[in-house]
């Protein structure tokens, strides 16, 4: 009976695998939401670990990495049957993280100790720590794997951190609250959104020189309500999406103009932002309405507004 | 007497030579009745929790990083007083060693004779009276602490969002008291709540002042009101008001329902960080007069950011204008019409965050912010006016 339990369990999620599906966090569910791309509904809810925030797969798409601010830690999760698989100690209160090319290594904000972690993902050894600017927050590996980018939202800068010997290269200095960056499919250019700015800070990765900073203006809010956080770009690099925050808008930017074509409206405090496979969709979620607007690209319209969960963080298209 | 104790927060300037060190002095009333343990353990709304450097401190070391590689420093001094004469004198000796901006903590009295004592900006984070942003306001003077005229506006707006348009105006007897319930009931009339009754509360346990000292008897008699509007600078009385009222009414003001600067279960932009940076320092709970010493550290640093060689004009120039991150999610700054920080609030009942003022669906022509407190077309401060 058991046996044939799990052979039901095991053909479903074998199924759903066949949709794709957007993974969405919320901080206060301590559940992952999945989305049927189809139908644009909740289809399942996953339990992981505490205050999850920041999901990222590893390489193959096979396994999901989300990392959880209360767990301490991330919860890995096989995609197919949705369940965890173990469990990699992050270190104090971890936000968000990126992984080195080869998945191996994850490189991950602790908000609270001002740090840097870098860690083996097999083992869940911390293998180097580097102290930061307090409350780091975006993290960002080169294309190369050399340099890992972070942001400090105390210290308003941007730290180059060398892979190599765990050292802080470069800080630079960008706008007010730095959050979350893109590099362009080029290398050659690292896009840094500044919360309290209402701009991105766009830097030369050759030199690490702000080069240019866009400004976002939006008829109806003022400066003080456009707080840009999430930000996306398109795999030929030529268009950009930014969350708006509390001007509950997402910007459309043509990169190589560094100008914003179209304001689309989603959910009030507009947070981070995905593109699907075939960047016909952005998904949007909305962390002060518990939901998440999925834009279509070609019309630049809402077409949907899905409710997720409690505070709804990222967004991950699994295809 | 003047104590004296110095820490600074050097940068330790990798191999480079520092440009320059802001240096800042912090003038406090030496032996403060108010932080005396039994009051700061009772925790009273709105009331001090420990002395303004521990806030100061956090911001200026949390800002290591960001002050080593803008090659700056930011040293700060602290100096005791225990009267006017004390505090001009400390103020004067700051200038003469060197400082920059100096920072009180004091009686509204002290707090001017060091405004007046010095050309420097004097950045006041711990006197809310609204005299020293109006008719007692100075040039060179800024607050960090919210007004209590921006307390008040930030509760009436609550008040007016909830539909709660009838309050009882409940006020002790301190001359505090008096000014405060002047604040709040200006406020009231600004945003449109009716004050059903005026009452003057005492403490005693004379049956003969039972109609001063009893809530039910000041709450009854047939009055009809939607809120009691306590007004209790001293916090005993106003503690154990609510849940005694003769009808089942909520209480606003110095307890139930308060406006603050900062309280530390305020879980968004960052403010969790900012609070276990606070507790893990000083082993105790920010305040919100620990956010308003925090925010002057934080207006320190981005003075010595962006001005990293000084001098104290170009420093003076930086208070005066630079848009301050206080992990309240928008950019704050000071007035220029009256030196006041303008600022959300947060409103709180002592246990957890309620809501934020301004209230939503307030609307201002420049700000939003400039609903909360004294706005530029008043002009009530002379020395500012342009």
């Amino acid at each position: 009976m058991k046996s044939l339990v799990a052979f039901f369990i095991s053909c479903s999620a074998g199924v759903a695998l066949a949709q794709p599906a957007v993974w969405v966090s919320s901080e206060k569910d301590n559940t992952l939401a999945i989305v049927d791309a189809a139908t644009l509904a909740v289809q399942a809810t996953v339990t992981t670990c505490k205050r999850p925030r920041h999901m990222q797969l590893l390489p193959g798409g096979k396994q999901l990495l989300v990392a959880c601010g209360e767990s301490h830690a991330a919860d890995l999760i096989d995609v197919a049957t949705r369940k965890s698989v173990k469990r990699v100690p992050l270190g104090d209160d971890p936000e968000a993280f990126d992984l080195s090319p080869d998945g191996k290594t994850l490189y991950v904000s602790n908000e609270d100790e001002g740090a840097v972690s870098f860690v083996d993902v097999a083992s869940g050894k911390v293998l180097r720590q580097v102290p930061v600017g307090k409350e780091p927050e975006g993290v960002k590996v080169s294309a190369d794997g050399k340099l890992v980018y972070v942001t400090s939202e105390v210290a308003n800068m941007v730290h180059v951190v060398d892979v190599a010997t765990a050292k802080v290269l470069h800080n630079i200095k960008v706008g007010k609250r730095p959050r979350r960056m893109a590099i362009t499919p080029d290398g050659a250019e690292l896009w840094v959104t500044n919360e309290l700015d209402a701009s991105v800070s766009i830097i030369a990765t050759k030199d690490h020189s702000v080069i240019h900073t866009i400004k976002f203006a939006l008829p109806g809010a003022r400066e003080q309500d456009i707080t840009p956080v999430g930000i996306v770009m398109t795999k030929d690099g030529k268009r950009a999406f930014v969350g708006m925050g509390r001007a509950n808008h997402v910007a459309f930017v043509d990169v190589a103009q560094r100008k914003v074509t179209q304001m689309v409206l989603a959910g009030k405090r507009v947070w981070n932002v995905a593109l699907d496979k075939a960047e016909a969709r952005l998904y949007v979620v909305n962390g002060l309405s518990d939901d998440m607007t999925v834009v279509d690209l070609a019309t630049a319209k809402a077409l949907k507004t899905v409710p997720v969960g409690r505070v709804p963080y990222q967004a991950l298209v699994i295809e | 007497m003047i104590a004296r104790r110095t820490f600074a927060l050097l940068a330790l300037a990798p191999s480079c030579a520092l440009a320059a060190t802001l240096k800042a002095t912090l003038i406090q009333t030496a032996d403060d009745p108010r932080l005396e343990r039994t009051r700061t353990e009772r925790a009273y709304l709105g009331h001090p929790g420990g002395p303004a450097e521990q806030g100061l401190k956090v911001a200026l070391d949390e800002a290591k990083f960001e002050l080593d590689a803008g090659k700056t420093a930011v040293a700060l001094d602290v100096k005791g007083t225990d009267s006017r004469d004390t505090a001009r004198a400390a103020a004067q000796q700051a200038e003469k060693g060197g400082a920059a901006v100096l920072v009180t903590d004091l009686d509204a009295a002290s707090t001017l004779a060091v405004a007046d004592a010095v050309k420097l900006p004097v950045l006041n984070v711990g006197n809310a009276a609204d005299a020293l942003r109006q008719s007692d306001c100075r040039a060179n003077l800024f607050h960090l602490l919210p007004s209590e005229r921006m307390r008040a506006d930030a509760l009436a707006q609550a008040l007016v969002a909830r539909k709660w348009s009838n309050a009882l105006v409940l006020a002790g007897p301190s001359a505090d008291d008096a000014l405060r319930a002047a604040t709040a009931q200006a406020s009231m009339k600004r945003f449109g709540i009716k004050v059903v009754a005026t009452k003057a509360f005492k403490i005693s346990a004379d049956p003969r002042e039972r109609d001063l000292a009893n809530p039910l008897l000041l709450t009854g008699g047939g009055l009809s009101y939607d809120a009691v509007w306590v007004i209790d600078s001293d916090g005993e009385f106003a503690r154990s008001l609510p849940y005694r009222t003769a009808l089942p009414r909520p209480v606003v003001g110095d307890a139930g329902l308060a406006a603050l600067a900062w309280h530390a279960q305020f879980e968004r932009f960052g403010a969790p960080q900012v609070v276990r940076r606070f507790a893990k320092a000083n082993g105790r709970t920010m305040t919100a007069h620990d956010f308003a010493s925090w925010m002057a550290g934080r207006a320190l640093v981005a003075a010595a950011i962006a001005a990293p060689n000084g001098p104290n004009a170009a420093w003076s120039k930086a208070i005066a204008t630079n848009e301050l991150d206080g992990s309240k999610g928008v950019t704050m700054s000071f007035r220029p019409w009256d030196g006041q920080l303008r600022q959300p609030l947060l409103l709180t009942d002592g246990q957890g965050v309620i809501g934020q003022a301004p209230a939503d669906g307030m609307l201002h022509p420049k700000n939003t912010l400039d609903t909360l407190g004294a706005d530029a077309p008043e002009k009530l401060c002379k020395a500012r006016s342009p």
